[in-house]
């Protein structure tokens, strides 16, 4: 039964004389924390007869119920242990697990400078909690990772959106920035960044931008928060290093980077139902993060760290599923990008993931997404993230949305983007007929700067990707 | 002392105010519970006739926002079912929930409201009717405020300042309702007056309703009007009694209740105001029937201020279900 109110339905009720006494109780960061029309709007999205793209979700479907099951009976074979609390940095044989999966990504790490998390989410809320006073600066990428805006909120964060383009956060605007900043006394505390797949924007950071990135770290000694979830689901092209390696390699000391707080997660390779994630951080820092997690939650759930131990002990099996997510998430992307060529068409540009779970689709200037997806989920019951949920203010982005592509299957893909292309063109017609022709997505002002000429549009611009030539760049979509 | 009775609260349906209806719904039914009620909650859906049916309660408290919890749907159905239920009956939630409607009765009645102009999507698309928009602009004049003509969340409430931006914004309030209207802004402060019915229980027998103190919303950021943001929650704070002028206040509390006869309100209401910066002139924007019944809600703000703690409030609602 849904209640905000007091549990078991006993008890006093809150005049609002009361709340204005818990009022002054509360603390000030909580002001901070918005909850929207807009989310209580994508709460509504969560129907049986709502086709829903608005999901962060992996598809779970995917994993063997037998081998589930077999994993299940290895952990209770040590019951004891399963069911007792664990070391607050993590069990040893989960670090072993994380440092092959880093491997496979060619990141060399030392198991001794993990720290396993309840979940990728933990890790951003543990370096907010040790790193962040009130009206400190992080600068993170424009559009950001939605799930990041409520943790940067309840600390308080001045953040500052460098607007990416199709190569990622160019990183002359990284620099413009911090200059700005540094002209007034300020000194960002972190830098957010997905390099892969970016979460909602779906661009990958270049490798030179990559290396310029911990060139520009350096210089600076600024530490960067490498969220990196998806990394191993590359659907084509080629892997590129992480931040954390190419920091490593700068320090010189392999494995072990000194400015880059490395994020991962089991929650896309494996499932997010675990609650099961890691930072692999600079010593000092990897210490107030045990300390801070500690008075968090004390330890990661040791049934699920088992589990995972129990899956990795079976030879080559989770590659093995990684290759099958890959091979799925693969046809479902280009699923959606046929039926985005088809029901989008010129009303909307939209970025081309090489691997991950979202395409950000940018749409006329004019239209909310907001406004839109009241009118889809009512009209035609699809649901999609409005862009505004991925920027600070709730305000930029607002014509944008974040589509996920992987946790559905591919009729429903198809016509959920069918559905809301029929939105579009509703509202579309409608801007028509108030005496302004539509304008293409890409008429959009250009934000934001950029480095070399061939990357330089702003991802609100970037292009649909879906026509450019093959190995080409980036390019704007042409107004009808 | 009043009687026991089975009263089913309705609450969350599928509207955009779900969520808040939920937690509506989940005050008063604690409420209701303390005064000794026999209480069941029901999440409105396609099963609620059934359940209503099975349940016969004694009577329905309606804490269900939006569409069909307010402009009069539930009220028709109880009606035809025969059950006894919470505040306006359908005339009056039409009349009220219909802001063009609402605004035409008002400005009939000489009650001061913005200039406005309605538009139809469907004149827009059949009649042209988008060919107007330069005369209508010439008449409210920038800023302007677009809304969906019903509906009572901040969603698709937008500010244009200038021409350009006036489409995009009739194109999202027309995403929530086939109706828009076009306000002339009114720069000054928000004032929501509650009111209370005549005879509202409790042997406190008036003759005529009666306003609570009025509370102001006053925004913790001023700059760029942003609805949304504006009435999210932590970005207003609510000074109740509102601090104006006595003339001022007894101005808008007696504008309220003439509101809130002329739609035949019934129960309960809550009457939202504007008034000027400038002039100090008093303007009424739009009539709640179901107003909201959360922590931070309006209704309860004022009748604590007024001396009505939540229980007692919540049980002269639920009496005005049987002195229609």
């Amino acid at each position: 039964m849904e209640r905000t109110g007091t549990p078991g339905g006993r008890g006093p009720r809150a005049t609002a004389h009361e709340l204005a006494r818990y009022e002054s109780l509360f603390a000030a960061r909580t002001r901070g924390m918005k909850s929207s029309a807009m989310r209580e709007m994508m709460a509504l999205t969560e129907r049986p007869d709502v086709i829903s793209l608005a999901g962060g979700l992996p598809d779970t479907s995917t994993f063997p119920h037998e081998l589930f099951e077999r994993l299940m009976a290895e952990v209770s074979t040590q019951t004891a242990r399963a069911l007792q609390y664990g070391p607050t940095e993590g069990m040893a044989a989960t670090a072993a697990c994380i440092a092959e999966v880093m491997a496979a990504e060619g990141t060399a790490i030392d198991p001794g400078e993990v720290i396993v998390t309840t979940g990728g989410q933990q890790v951003i809320d543990l370096v907010c909690k040790t790193l962040i006073d009130p009206g400190d600066v992080i600068v993170a990428e424009a559009p950001t990772y939605p799930g990041a805006v409520p943790s940067f909120s309840a600390y308080e964060a001045e953040v500052e959106q460098i607007e990416m383009d199709a190569d990622g956060m160019p990183i002359d605007a990284l620099e413009e920035t911090l200059d700005r900043l540094a002209a007034q006394g300020r000194r960002p505390k972190f830098i957010y960044t997905i390099p892969n797949f970016q979460n909602p924007g779906g661009v990958t950071m270049s490798l030179p931008r990559r290396r310029r990135l911990v060139e520009v770290a350096r210089e600076r000694e600024l530490l960067v928060l490498e969220d990196n979830p998806y990394g191993l689901l590359r659907y084509e092209g080629e892997p590129l290093p992480t931040l954390y390696s190419l920091d490593a390699a700068a320090v010189g000391r392999e494995g072990a980077s000194d400015l880059v707080i490395y994020l991962g997660t089991f929650s896309k390779i494996l499932s997010p139902g675990l609650r099961l994630g890691w930072a692999v951080a600079p010593r000092p820092v990897l210490e107030k993060l045990n300390l801070c997690k500690q008075g968090a939650d004390l330890c990661s759930s040791p049934v699920t760290q088992m589990f995972v131990g129990a899956y990795f002990a079976e030879q080559g099996a989770w590659l093995h599923h990684v290759e099958r997510l890959r091979d799925l998430y693969r046809a479902r992307r280009d699923v959606m990008f046929e039926a985005l060529e088809q029901h989008f068409g010129d009303s909307a540009t939209w970025t081309r993931p090489e691997g991950g779970l979202f395409i950000w689709a940018t749409l006329d200037e004019r239209i909310d997404t907001t406004d839109l997806l009241a009118l889809a989920r009512g009209s035609e019951g699809v649901a999609f993230v409005p862009g505004r949920a991925a920027y600070m203010d709730g305000r930029s982005g607002a014509s944008s949305m974040r589509l996920n592509f992987a946790g559905i299957p591919e009729p429903e893909i198809r016509e959920g983007i069918r559905r809301i292309g029929r939105a579009i063109s509703a509202q579309v017609g409608l801007l028509g007929l108030l005496g302004s022709p539509a304008t293409s997505a890409a008429a959009g002002a250009p934000k934001g700067g950029s480095e070399g000429r061939a990357q330089g549009e702003p991802l609100a611009d970037v292009v649909a990707l879906p026509r450019r030539e093959p190995g080409g760049q980036g390019r704007r979509r042409k107004d009808r | 002392m009043t009687a026991t009775r089975r009263v089913a609260v309705l609450k969350g349906g599928s509207s955009l105010e779900r969520a808040v209806s939920l937690r509506s719904g989940a005050q008063v039914e604690d409420a209701l519970e303390g005064l000794g009620h026999a209480v069941t909650g029901i999440d409105v859906g396609g099963d609620l006739v059934e359940r209503l049916v099975e349940l016969r309660p004694d009577a329905a408290f309606i804490a269900l926002h939006g569409s069909q919890g307010e402009d009069g749907t539930v009220q028709s159905l109880m009606e035809a079912l025969g059950l006894p239920y919470t505040g306006s009956g359908p005339a009056a939630c039409v009349r009220g929930t219909d802001k063009v409607l609402a605004k035409q009765l008002m400005r009939e009645a000489g009650i001061p409201t913005p200039d406005f102009q309605a538009l139809r999507q469907a004149a827009i698309r059949d009649l042209g009717a988008g060919a107007a928009l330069p005369t209508i602009e010439r008449r409210l004049g920038f800023p302007m405020v677009v809304k969906p003509a019903r509906g009572g969340s901040a969603l698709g409430v937008k500010f244009a300042s200038r021409s350009s931006e006036l489409p995009g914004a009739m194109v999202g309030a027309f995403s929530y309702d086939g109706t828009i209207l076009l306000e002339r802004h009114i720069a000054g402060r928000d004032l929501a007056v509650s009111v209370l019915g005549a005879g509202a229980g409790n042997g406190e027998d008036r003759e005529r309703p009666r306003a609570l103190p009025i509370v102001e919303a006053v925004p913790r950021e001023e700059g760029f009007y942003d609805y949304e943001s504006r009435y999210g929650i932590g970005m207003t704070t609510f000074v109740c009694p509102a601090e104006l002028p006595a003339e001022i206040t007894e101005r808008a509390q007696q504008l309220a209740v003439e509101v809130y006869e002329l739609l035949g309100c019934h129960g309960f209401a809550r009457i939202d105001l504007m008034v000027d910066h400038d002039t100090a002139e008093l303007w009424v924007l739009e009539t709640n029937v179901v107003p909201g019944m959360t922590e931070t809600s309006l209704l309860p703000q004022a009748a604590d201020a007024a001396g009505i703690p939540f229980d007692e409030l919540v049980a002269r609602m639920l009496e005005s279900a049987f002195t229609r």
